[in-house]
């Protein structure tokens, strides 16, 4: 059908240039629709040609993925016993020699979500109804991100100062938000984890600055922001990199006393934090729990695990 | 100080180590390094120098220094000089034509490999486009042997990787069976653990090993945990075909993956005693592009001649196969699809020319500008280069791994197109259970529940 209207639209365009002179898109759009709305009589109308397609079954969902799409298992029962066992991708059968067209499909999906979730910036209103105010990195743009892990945990000088007079300085705890690898994360936890981890603390007593949203942040980032607003503990609530079983998926990196170059191992790590791993608002209450026991034994990472 | 004038330019390079770095075709990974060509044409100004450099010129300036790195010295004192010095004239431009030359033949390949360096293997891949990647490697077979023979002229096997997201056995069973339908796991029935522990990757390496006996299959296990828990999970009794390491291509590199040249020799000694494996080649290493500068082990260098090295080092240790798990390392390395399939060809034919047993890992994660249809076309073109094997896990997604390489399905796809065949003991195999008949997908195959049901009447 919108093949159809295209075409048409090229060939009245096309007709009307020719009769002379520019043609408004109106003019265009009208003659089309008069077009198709006029009785062919011919054999074969558009409408006919063309069978509406509705399809209501999601084959990404977790039910349609369940459902073995082999023909003839020789055991339909064990067949669904091992899909039970595992959330890998068997028992899908074959055309041939080559994947079955349905699940063809829901690969190609589950792989547009996960690089859609890489590849698109959080949506800036989320932040503003948030009331979160945005910094970036010395990235540029997504593929400097990509390709400069260096830069995506460092500011500038201004964007520093920007920071600074914007939040409060030396409180127990800072928390921010980044994209990090996936802006769906964002999308699908924020609104829930960020309330209930600073709920959380202040019920305990605990001062939190101002959260904000650093755009092209990598998880070193949060060492420079420490260092900056010279808090105790610095969380930040980052997307992880999508795998095809979630796009959604966030992790929070919580450090004590965080500087530039600090190893690794003193960051503690919560993650698979979305719907199907750990629910954003018990994350944020159990985050809020580990930030204070944090604050208590003044150490967090490795040295905290190890006592 | 190497010069050279082109396109009314000059040029100049302080070092081999430069002149090494620029000529690589662009990666992201040199680029993050800083060692990159800041332009095309002084990339190929490198390349052509490098042309016109001797082997010798190579062998006297190894990139990272003999005094300081235990690759180096592997790689610099097990040559053998006869050869050597019968070539150490030559420059990169004549190893690269004498490759190509229609009467230069594989058992001619195979033994002027044994007097390259890691250097000259890198410098000689830098200027090769992809075709003359594909047609050198094709040109030869390294063969090795374990409880059966990979890398046959003719064969292309797959290493069955059935992950899990908790190790759990009956679920990796599950992926097992589906693999074992498709005609996947000649080279190798391997996973990679989430729980790197000796309780686990016993119970994992029991359960493979059972599935091997109950329907004696001809291949080999192997589960892919760090290699001081793979040996001690063989000491307390694990049966275990082959032990797994990541290598890189710097001492230093090996030390931060947590070994040293005296694991790996201990990790073979003692396969040698308790191992199951029937032949003499149990060692089974990874590489990739990238992984020395993600480590700092770099020493400066570029990334296709770190690789290199990695192979120089294998080849010390008699593996039986090799694996370039080459879009694994995400786009700060590889950036995108072009850069991926040219290292998956790279490291392949450096691999051969190494003489190791070469195969790769055709992938790629979520945040590379890299799809499926990549890595399929990467896939085909090692088919048709001699690969010795490609990876296969359900449907392409390993979802432990969070990251995906190629389907069940498509090693049988790329042999049938290309007239190859799995390895022949387990082609026989195949043919017994049903799964093929004269190399050809049966009716039964793809269905993992033939195994449930012979287990049930068993």
């Amino acid at each position: 059908m919108m093949e159809n209207n295209d075409l048409l639209s090229r060939i009245i365009a096309e007709v009307l240039a020719e009769m002379g002179g520019s043609v408004p898109a109106s003019a265009v759009e009208s003659a089309v629709k008069a077009s198709l709305s006029a009785p062919s009589g011919g054999s074969v109308s558009a409408s006919s040609s063309v069978a509406d397609i509705n399809i209501t079954t999601d084959i990404t969902s977790k039910e349609s993925k369940a459902t073995p799409t082999l023909d003839n298992p020789a055991d339909m029962d064990s067949l669904l016993r091992m899909k039970s066992k595992t959330p890998a991708r068997i028992g899908v059968g074959r055309a041939g020699g080559r994947l079955k067209t349905q699940t063809m499909l829901t690969l190609r999906a589950d792989h547009a979500a996960a690089k859609d979730a890489v590849f698109m910036d959080v949506d800036p209103a989320l932040l503003e109804k948030m009331g979160l105010f945005s910094v970036t990195t010395m990235c540029s743009d997504k593929n400097q991100f990509l390709t400069r892990p260096d830069l995506g945990r460092r500011f500038s000088d201004e964007t520093i100062r920007e920071i600074q007079s914007k939040c409060a300085k030396n409180v127990d705890v800072q928390i921010y938000a980044s994209d990090g690898l996936s802006s769906t994360a964002i999308k699908a936890n924020l609104e829930n984890i960020l309330p209930a981890i600073m709920d959380g603390l202040k019920s305990k007593g605990i001062s939190v600055g101002t959260p904000f949203y650093v755009k092209y942040g990598r998880v070193g980032a949060e060492d420079a922001i420490s260092e900056a607003l010279g808090c105790k503990v610095i969380c930040v609530l980052i997307g992880e990199r999508p795998g095809l079983a979630t796009a959604e998926s966030m992790s929070a990196y919580i450090a004590y006393n965080a500087t530039v170059g600090m190893p690794e191992a003193r960051r503690t790590v919560v993650s698979n934090i979305h719907s199907g791993g750990i629910a954003a608002v018990e994350a944020g209450a159990y985050i809020a729990d580990l930030i204070e026991k944090i604050l208590k034994a003044k150490k967090s990472g490795v040295e905290l695990q190890n006592g | 100080m190497y010069r050279t004038l082109l396109s009314g330019q000059t040029f100049t390079f302080d070092s081999v180590k430069e002149v090494l770095a620029k000529a690589n075709e662009e990666k992201s990974g040199d680029i993050l390094a800083g060692v990159a060509a800041k332009s095309d044409i002084e990339r190929v100004a490198a390349k052509e120098v490098l042309s016109q450099m001797t082997l010798h010129e190579l062998r006297e300036n190894p990139i990272v220094p003999y005094e300081e790195d235990d690759v180096t010295r592997l790689n610099q004192d097990g040559l053998n000089e006869h050869i050597y010095g019968s070539i150490k004239s030559w420059t990169v431009a004549d190893l690269r034509e004498w490759i190509l030359s229609g009467s230069t033949t594989e058992a001619d390949i195979r033994r002027i490999s044994k007097g390259l360096t890691a250097e000259m293997v890198a410098a000689v891949a830098k200027l090769m486009g992809n075709l003359d990647l594909i047609y050198g490697a094709a040109k030869v077979q390294v063969p090795a042997r374990c409880n059966t023979t990979i890398g046959l002229r003719g064969t292309l096997s797959t290493r069955l990787q059935p992950n899990h997201t908790t190790d759990n056995v009956d679920g990796i069973t599950a992926s097992l069976f589906e693999g074992l339908s498709y005609g996947c796991g000649d080279a190798l029935l391997g996973l990679n653990p989430v729980n790197d522990t000796v309780s686990s990757l016993s119970e994992v390496l029991k359960r493979l090993d059972e599935v091997k006996n109950q329907f004696e299959i001809p291949t080999q296990i192997c589960v892919l945990g760090h290699i001081t828990t793979q040996i001690e999970a063989v000491k307390r009794g694990a049966p275990c075909d082959m032990i797994f390491q990541s290598i890189a291509g710097s001492e230093k590199g090996n030390r931060a993956f947590g070994f040293g040249t005296e694991t790996v020799l201990e990790a073979k000694e003692l396969l040698k005693k308790q191992g199951t494996a029937a032949g003499n080649n149990v060692m089974y290493f990874e590489t990739g592009q990238g992984s020395e500068l993600s480590s700092d082990a770099h020493y400066g260098a570029d990334q296709v001649t770190m690789e290199a090295r990695c192979y120089a080092y294998a080849r010390n240790f008699a593996p039986f196969m090799v694996n370039t798990v080459v879009g694994f390392i995400g786009p700060e390395y590889l950036y995108d699809s072009k850069q991926v399939i040219r290292a998956g060809l790279e490291d392949h034919f450096m691999g051969k020319l190494s003489g190791v047993p070469m195969g790769c890992d055709c992938c790629y994660t979520n945040h590379m500008l890299a799809d499926q249809n990549d890595i399929e076309n990467l896939a085909l073109m090692l088919g048709a280069a001699g690969a010795n094997y490609i990876l296969g896990v359900p449907t392409s997604d390993d979802i432990m791994l969070n990251y995906q390489t190629n389907a069940y399905h498509d090693v049988g796809a790329i042999r049938e197109i290309l007239g190859k065949r799995p390895i022949y003991e387990f082609d026989c195999w195949l043919e017994k259970m049903g799964i093929t008949e004269n190399g050809k997908l049966t009716k039964r195959a793809g269905d993992p529940t033939i195994f449930t049901q012979m287990r049930g009447l068993g």
